[in-house]
């Protein structure tokens, strides 16, 4: 059956910020839709509330909402766009909820959209726990055994048919909170007791334990013709109890016979269909008894997953693609293979490689959490490696997690290193490596880790060996999906090592140039920079030369072989990327796009001699060494937070009394503020440096550098991105923070265009941003942080690459300020690039708002502090600041409410501020409600409230009120410690509830305006970015 | 990983590719094939189709999980050497019952690691399947050539007197419907597979004569898979021939070659051959799609004597027997995957529905023949 030719507009939904379990995966599933729906004739309909994301770029579909995925706006959109179908399969959980939910409220049947890829009942099928199973046992597939219980009691009865180990998961608590595994009856009792206690509703879900058993994944793809192809299998090497996204996993799978693994075959086949998904694909997950050979279906996703963007990557078969395709009537086999161009894709991949993911953590933000994996996802992104074999791949998968430093076990004893292995933890196949180095057996290893000896060998040989697999010559092999049966047509490498190198890169004669990629997401760099990376390319592209990618992210956008013309799946190391570079012999290599990663390698790419493109690597020092560029900023005549720098403890505290306290002290070179503190006093100082930088009182020891800057307090932070061609800078946008200088700018809210900056102060910023620019010697990027502290511009650090903030800008804007620089890279200036002359000219506002983890990590404080911590960020559009803000915030997944009561606590220098906020709520109907303290301050200035009991003063205190829900949003100054004060448990309380909790005064004051805002207004319009892109061409000429 | 003992394959077009031996400390030739399943080997090594063939594994990892009785395809291994990149011996995975380079080792099987195997595969599409050997270090290469150039080729070998037993056997005796099999290399998979389903199958020598087949009144011929090169079983083509008409025929691999010659039509050598588990294959019948696993070297040529069928429709040929119809094409290089006999009862296909090693969408098709042939022998069939 061939294109539906009934439906013409399809409105696709994206999976919104980047969250642990949902990633950049979405937007590269997402871009292959929408590319593949309009090469087809249809009109897409859009809407993302992520601004970092290539699908939401104006080209990728013909009308783009950046609003809140929530029922209201996407209702708001249907009404406006009238599509024909809705495609809800592409934009993860997120998407499938709210299709869902768009199905139950009639708003699809209401306006005649028809639910493609997956229908209503099938969602419900697979969503559902029990209506699963129930589909599972009808035909004839097995799960694990399961029951829910409210009581101990309940549990006790359900345990002679579940048997010990069971693992008990509460109902609703945050990242598995008061969960666990109970091996005893008495464990068993307690566990039971605590969840239920810990479950807001009381209830706990107890599955029979597979715990060790083998974990598969399937790839699933079905078409209307009820033609079903798997794509590929992906094996666990960390055995069931592990999530998915956190094991370390393998494709193909490595260990079942054929006999065995044909069973999963046909029991994934069944799945699919007993669940009812028609066309496109899907993810089923098992668990396999390796001695009795035994299997039990775990779940099933009826979409597009993170395993399929996996899939997708490991094989060269583009699931998001074809599930789009068939999607809209097409069958398997009436879509090409585009990779060999020759053969449908009604077929299997055959692969004659190993391909291995491996997770990135972030655990050291967030002191207090738990490190053990378990059944819950903590991870924040992967890394994929391509080998010829096993060793090669998880070889180069190590290499590319680029870790900070690598886990060192110096003299722990080996029991202890081997008990750990029991509760594996992020580092554990670093410590199986030691253990084998140390001479360890490895049936002990086997007894504890419970991982195949398939594996264990081969992790043995490599620790034992490490060089062994990348002896002989490098080789650059094809990813053909064919085993080479066909020739490939599609250039997507990876290197492996042979006896004798025999490379099949087919390049033209074209001049290329090397873009280097930002490698796994981690907090700090994100999807931001992949972003960036993929504009580089296109603009390569444009200009007529090959665009040439080197990454190793799975998840993303810059590793779809339709991106580049030349892809090659390496791990960002010097060694990996000299190697491409060896084979391409390019004309210039970008590095500015990637975020820190290249930046990392600039210096010993130049000393072998390879041309890089735009800044050069000695205005990156100029920018990154404080000494030098704090003479420069001297010399230019800006000012600075006075700073020194030191190497040992007792000169800390000598510098800390010329600079002043308070202080923010970093070591050197961080990245997303890594243990970075504020500190108020010598004696603050003495304890970080003990306990982050390991320093003791004892005189004389040389340590790392480390930074001590005066902190400027309740200071304005303002963020700029630029462009400059090294004569010329334009400025794409000023972004003036929600929360003051001190909240990194990764993790607050920003406005733009600046909502309280004066026009001088707008002008000074300008002033000092080209002046620096040209000072560095900036060509390309480069993005700018201020200080406005009493009224004076302080600069805080300049970095001369793309920013976090770019995707942002360019929406807002209007201006693709990535393609901008890479042209101005290429070779082009300024004034040839039709730049309008002031961007920020525009009758709308956009809001930036960050989205944190803390719901995952439970334990870790939930404030904002100098230390990135959030994983992602949304973006909310409007006429007004407050209308702006209100839908970031929704966006951000806490809706501001409309009314209710607001509890409000600060620190005694916010008590004055605290009022304004309690009078705009009080003023719109809100019961206020408030510590003892900020009570005072508020009643004083005439506005009724209610005195809360400190949690010291007994029951019912504050964090009993937000518990029971007695309370729809809290403004919460925090007291400077983040050890367990009354603002950790209230800040807990509010995330574990999911209601708004606003951190700073200028946070919470712009909470009250915009629901004041919102509350005169109802619901806010939604905005294509079209019509505002267009409204600024219209509004603005360009420079001539 | 034992053994570091130096080794070679060596092809007839002097093409060169080092490794380590890792199995027994000896010599093979014969025609070098690639197979692009990513999982049982030990099937492939014992399914008597790849007799005198050297496996390439294009899948670098072979023996992961070891070996294991459920796997045997036929009593012993007929394969001459395995190649690959990545051997393991895996005696400790946990289904197993030996590790699979021991038993290579003990079966007097060569065994090289250590090949760019994916490079080798390249070779191989380009120049096509050709004669080859794995050699230890020690032998010369100038010993090697010779070694090789005494090898006769592909074309035209006769290797079902090689692979077929000496005496008829059945199996699920009493049975019905009763099938008489020329065994020209069975594989065990299908015999299990016609069991399973309630079938009496004797498995006859491949010299069987038409009048010992009928002697029996057997409900209907089998015709099995098989190595070596169609052409060149003119006598089992005549047996065949004999038959046609007078009983359902079926058969799968070189029995749907050997069906196809018997009542006319021609076959072709593939360039390269199918062997794998990924090939998708459509039922004209159904429309539906299948993935299969592939295992042959030559081709059925269409009707119009084209190597490839560049339509989804049902064509047909003019054949000795009245008319047959085009019933599976494969959907890679559209070459001809099963027809159908539409006069006399009879069809068969070119690929493996048995699975052993592969997928198991194709087993219906076990169903559709033994279905078939209840139909035409009512009294076959069980009261
Ligand atoms: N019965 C079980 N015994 C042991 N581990 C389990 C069991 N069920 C699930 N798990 C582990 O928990 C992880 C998450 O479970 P899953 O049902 O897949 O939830 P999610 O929707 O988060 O993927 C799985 O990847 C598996 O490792
Ligand atoms: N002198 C200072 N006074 C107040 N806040 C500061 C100062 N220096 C840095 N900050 C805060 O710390 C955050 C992180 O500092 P920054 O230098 O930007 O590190 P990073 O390189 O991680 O972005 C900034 O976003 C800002 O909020
Ligand atoms: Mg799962
Ligand atoms: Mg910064």
């Amino acid at each position: 059956m061939p294109r539906r030719d009934d439906i013409q507009r399809i409105l696709i939904l994206g999976s919104g910020p980047i969250v642990i379990g949902q990633a950049a995966e979405f937007d590269y599933s997402g871009v292959q839709a929408c590319k593949v729906l309009r090469e087809e004739g249809y009109e897409v309909i859009l809407v993302n509330s992520n601004p970092a994301t290539i699908m939401t770029d104006p080209e990728f579909a013909d009308a783009t909402y950046v609003e809140p995925l929530l029922p209201g706006p996407v209702a708001q959109v249907i009404e406006r766009e009238r599509p024909d179908a809705l495609l809800p399969t592409l934009g993860g959980q997120t998407a499938l909820n709210l299709a869902k939910a768009l199905h139950e409220d009639g708003t699809l049947d209401k306006h005649g959209v028809e639910l493609i890829g997956a229908n209503y009942d099938a969602i419900a099928r697979a969503e559902d726990r029990d209506l699963f199973r129930g589909c599972m046992e009808t035909a004839g597939l097995r799960m694990p055994k399961s029951a829910i219980a409210t009581t101990v009691a309940e549990a006790i009865d359900a345990l002679p048919d579940l048997g010990l180990p069971a693992i008990i998961r509460p109902a609703f608590t945050l990242g598995g909170r008061g969960g666990g595994i109970a091996r005893t009856i008495e464990e068993y009792r307690s566990i039971v007791g605590r969840g239920i206690e810990a479950s807001p509703i009381g209830q706990i879900l107890i599955d029979q334990s597979v715990l060790g058993w083998g974990e598969f994944e399937l790839e699933v793809m079905r078409d209307r013709n009820d033609n079903v192809v798997i794509v590929c299998s992906i094996e666990n090497i960390d055995p069931m109890g592990v999530h998915t996204g956190d094991s370390v996993t393998v494709a193909p799978q490595q260990t079942l016979t054929d006999a065995l693994y044909q069973q999963l075959r046909d029991q994934a086949i069944a799945v699919i269909r007993a669940v009812g998904v028609e066309t496109g694909g899907s993810n089923v997950q098992f668990a396999v008894d390796p001695e009795t050979e035994e299997i039990l279906v775990i779940e099933m996703n009826p979409r597009v997953s993170r395993s399929s963007a996996l899939a997708s990557k490991a094989t060269g078969f583009p699931i998001a693609k074809i599930a789009a395709r068939l999607a809209v009537g097409y069958a398997l086999d009436e879509i090409d293979n585009d990779i060999t161009g020759v053969t449908p894709a009604s077929f299997e991949p055959a692969i004659d490689y190993v391909v291995v993911k491996w997770p990135r953590f972030a655990f050291e933000k967030f002191p207090g959490a738990d490190p053990v994996l378990s059944t819950h996802m903590k991870s924040v992104g992967e890394a994929m490696a391509m080998g010829r074999t096993f060793q090669q791949a998880f070889g180069k998968a190590m290499r590319s997690r680029e870790l900070d430093k690598a886990p060192e076990y110096g003299d722990v004893p080996d029991e202890t290193l081997l008990a750990t292995l029991a509760s594996p933890a992020p580092d554990r196949f670093d410590a199986i490596s030691e253990l084998f180095r140390r001479g360890v057996a490895l049936k002990a290893v086997r007894e504890l880790s419970l991982i195949d000896p398939w594996f264990l060998r081969e992790i043995q040989a490599l620790a034992l060996d490490p060089e062994a697999p990348f002896s002989g010559e490098r080789c650059f092999k094809a990813v053909d999906t064919c085993a080479a049966e066909f020739p490939a047509r599609t250039p997507y490498y990876y290197s492996g090592w042979e006896r004798r190198a025999a490379h099949e890169v087919r390049r033209g004669d074209r001049e290329s140039i090397v873009i280097l990629g930002a490698g796994p997401n981690r907090i700090g760099q994100g999807i931001e920079f992949d972003y960036c990376c993929v504009h580089a390319a296109m603009t390569v592209r444009e200009s007529g030369r090959d665009a040439v990618m080197i990454n190793c992210n799975p998840e993303t956008v810059s590793t779809d072989y339709d991106t580049s013309d030349r892809l090659y799946f390496e791990p960002l190391t010097l060694e990996d990327v000299l190697g491409v570079l060896a084979v391409e012999r390019p004309q210039g290599v970008i590095v500015q796009f990637g975020g820190q990663t290249p930046l990392k390698l600039a210096a010993g790419l130049v000393e072998a001699g390879v041309p890089l493109l735009g800044t050069s690597v000695d205005a990156i020092d100029l920018a990154e060494d404080r000494g030098r560029f704090g003479r420069l900023l001297d010399e230019l005549g800006y000012r600075a937070p006075p700073f020194g720098t030191a190497r040992n403890f007792e000169d800390a505290l000598a510098r800390s009394e010329e600079v002043g306290f308070p202080l923010l002290v970093r070591p050197s070179y961080v990245l997303g503020g890594r243990a970075m503190e504020i500190v108020y006093s010598a004696e603050g100082l003495a304890d970080y440096l003990q306990r982050e930088v390991g320093w003791d009182p004892a005189p004389g020891v040389i340590g790392r550098e480390i930074f001590l800057d005066r902190f400027l307090e309740n200071a304005i932070e303002v963020d700029v991105d630029a462009l400059c061609d090294g004569e010329d800078v334009w400025i794409g946008g000023i972004m003036q923070h929600v929360e003051e200088a001190g909240v990194h700018s990764g993790d607050s809210a920003c406005v733009l265009p600046p909502h309280s900056l004066g026009g001088d102060m707008l002008d000074q910023i300008r002033e000092a941003t080209r002046g620096i620019a040209l000072g560095l010697g900036v060509v390309g990027l480069m993005n700018v942080q201020y200080a406005v502290h009493a009224g004076t511009l302080h600069v805080i650090e300049a970095n001369p690459r793309a920013s976090r903030t770019v995707p942002f800008v360019s929406k807002a804007v209007g201006v693709p300020l990535a393609k901008m620089a890479c042209r101005i890279m290429l070779g082009e200036r300024i004034p040839e690039l039709d730049l309008p002359h002031d961007p920020m000219a525009c009758d709308h506002v956009s809001v930036k708002e960050a989205v944190m983890p803390f719901d995952r990590f439970d334990g870790a404080d939930a404030v904002l502090g100098p230390e990135m911590r959030s994983t992602g960020e949304v973006m909310g559009i409007a006429r007004d600041f407050p209308t702006a803000f209100a839908k970031a915030q929704a966006a951000a997944g806490a809706p501001l409410p409309m009314g209710g009561t607001a509890f409000i606590t600060v620190t005694d220098s916010d008590k004055a501020g605290a009022f304004a906020v309690a009078q705009i709520l009080h003023a719109q109907g809100f019961r206020i409600v408030a510590t003892a303290g900020t009570a005072e301050a508020i009643v004083r200035m005439g506005v009724p409230v209610t005195t809360l009991n400190k949690i010291g003063d007994g029951s019912p205190h504050v964090v009993d009120w937000i518990e029971r829900g007695d309370v729809d949003i809290v403004v919460n100054t925090p007291t400077g410690s983040g050890a367990r004060t009354d603002g950790w448990e209230i800040r807990r309380a509010a995330v574990a509830r999911g209601i708004p909790c606003l951190t700073t005064l200028s946070a919470g004051v712009s909470a009250a305006w915009a629901i004041a805002e919102a509350r005169s207004r109802g619901e806010a319009p939604v905005l294509s970015l079209q019509e505002l892109h267009r409204e600024i061409a219209a509004g603005e000429a360009p420079v001539a | 990983m034992k053994g570091t003992r130096g080794s070679y394959v060596l092809l007839d077009d002097g093409t060169r590719f080092d490794g380590d031996s890792v199995g027994a400390e000896a010599h093979a030739v014969g025609e070098v094939v690639f197979t692009t399943g990513m999982a049982g080997y030990q099937e492939s090594m014992t399914d008597p189709s790849f007799a005198g063939q050297l496996i390439t594994f294009s899948y670098p990892h072979i023996g992961n999980y070891g070996v294991s009785e459920p796997a045997m395809e036929s009593d012993r291994v007929w394969a001459r050497a395995a190649i690959m990149r990545a051997a393991t011996n895996a005696e400790d995975a946990p289904t197993a019952e030996r590790g699979w380079l021991d038993w290579l080792t003990d079966c007097g099987i060569p065994a090289i690691t250590g090949v760019d195997t994916r490079e080798l595969v390249r070779h191989i599409r380009h120049a096509g399947a050709m004669r080859g050997g794995v050699f230890p270090a020690a032998v010369s290469e100038a010993e090697a050539r010779a070694l090789i150039e005494a090898e006769p080729s592909m074309v035209g070998a006769d290797f079902a007197r090689v692979v077929t037993p000496r005496a008829a056997s059945v199996h699920g005796a009493g049975r019905s419907p009763r099938i008489a099999a020329i065994d020209t290399g069975i594989k065990l998979s299908i015999v299990r597979n016609l069991v399973a389903r309630g079938a009496e199958v004797t498995l006859h020598p491949c010299t069987v004569t038409a009048a010992e087949l009928l002697a029996a009144d057997p409900d209907a011929l089998f015709l099995a898979n098989g190595p070596g090169d169609p052409a060149a079983l003119d006598y089992i083509v005549a047996t065949v021939r004999e038959v046609v008409g007078r009983k359902p025929v079926w058969g799968i691999c070189l029995g749907h070659q050997l069906l196809s010659r018997a009542v006319g039509l021609k076959t072709f050598k593939l360039p390269y051959g199918h062997r794998g588990a990924n090939h998708p294959v459509k039922d004209l019948q159904t429309q539906k799609i299948e993935i299969t696993s592939q295992n042959h070297g030559f081709a059925v040529l269409g009707p119009g004597g084209e190597q490839t069928i560049d339509t989804d429709e049902a064509v047909c040929w003019e054949t000795d027997f009245g008319a047959a119809r085009l019933s599976h094409v494969n959907l890679y290089d559209r070459t001809v995957e099963g027809l159908e006999l539409l006069d006399v009862p009879g069809g068969t296909v070119q690929y493996h529905p048995e699975a052993g090693p592969g997928p198991h969408d194709s087993l219906y098709l076990f169903d559709r023949f033994l279905d078939r042939i209840r139909q035409a022998s009512p009294e076959g069939s069980p009261a």
